[in-house]
């Protein structure tokens, strides 16, 4: 079983990881960044969603509509990341049992499901003026509905058993499963006729978008990163405090009953 | 504005929802640290 306040053994490859799995060293680092995090990330959020409401041009075909996007994206590049970021600490907690990585990624399922909620739901009041429905089962929806799926279903083993260790087993070894959805979601406009386009923005290709309706999507992207690392942070902080708690009170109570 | 109830609805829910999860992981951040401060106050270092 492994608990946060004890570091186990672990072959040497994971050795380096430890170095943060030490809860108080965690609690001092973390609070020491959180709310500079926080700070800029709801700066530079709330000036990339002003820029793209109020000063970003108006599409020539979509008209205002195309200013949806500029939280549509964020959420859908959040939704995949989180899975992504899930997906690892769940990787760091099977092979390296790293006790940390169990905590973050029960903390990261239920920000990344609210994430992925608010892009099903974006898309659909970006669908219903533009495509005249609220819903159509197009491959790229489709694979995000299975991947809020994969988040519930994760929010609910790690809940599923009594031993606690069990239950981070199973969500992780569901999380893991669950990384063959993000290329599909990635890929689908590439490989099935869908109504979403291919991507606008690629690492290897210049953007086919305009710099400045560009430019306060990016803002808008990492505005919302940054405020996710601060919400899973600030959590996965609480849960620290939490399990420290039951531990404390489960030794007081063992030694009045002694 | 052309298409404002969607936009505003869609501006609305971002905004609940950034709210509900910053003013979640705030309060419960606080909680645990109160609780944990009552129980142990060494526990928070």
């Amino acid at each position: 079983m492994t608990d946060v306040n004890t570091v186990p053994a672990t072959f040497p490859a994971g050795r380096n990881l430890h170095r943060f799995a030490n809860p108080g060293r965690f609690l001092r680092l973390s609070g020491a960044i959180l709310p500079y995090v926080a700070t800029i990330g709801l700066a530079v959020l709330g000036a990339g969603l002003i820029w793209g409401l109020f000063f970003s041009p108006p599409d020539w075909q979509q008209h205002d509509a195309v200013r949806i996007m500029y939280v549509h994206v964020p959420s859908a590049w959040l939704a995949s990341s989180g899975y992504a970021m899930l997906a690892l600490c769940s990787l760091f907690s099977l092979v390296w049992r790293h006790p940390l990585a169990d905590l973050a990624a029960v903390e990261i399922g239920p920000v990344g499901a609210a994430c992925t909620a608010l892009c099903l739901a974006t898309g659909s009041l970006w669908g219903k003026p533009m495509w005249g429905a609220w819903w159509v089962w197009d491959a790229r929806m489709t694979s995000v509905l299975v991947l809020f799926f994969l988040y519930l279903g994760h929010i609910a083993l790690v809940r599923a058993f009594d031993d606690q260790q069990r239950g981070y087993r199973a969500g992780a070894i569901l999380a893991l499963v669950g990384v063959v959805n993000l290329p599909i979601i990635k890929y689908s406009v590439n490989w099935w006729n869908t109504l979403h386009q291919p991507a606008s923005i690629t690492l290897t290709g210049a953007p086919t978008m305009a710099p400045s309706m560009l430019w306060p999507l990016l803002l808008a992207a990492l505005g919302s990163t940054l405020c996710f690392v601060a919400v899973v942070t600030a959590r996965t902080r609480a849960a620290v405090m939490e399990r420290r708690i039951r531990g404390l009170t489960l030794a007081q109570v063992q030694r009045e009953a002694a | 504005m052309t298409h404002l109830p969607y936009i505003a609805a869609s501006y609305g829910l971002a905004l609940g929802v950034i709210l509900w999860l910053g003013i979640g992981a705030w309060s419960r951040t606080r909680a645990a640290r109160a609780r944990l401060a009552a129980i142990d106050p060494r526990g928070l270092r």
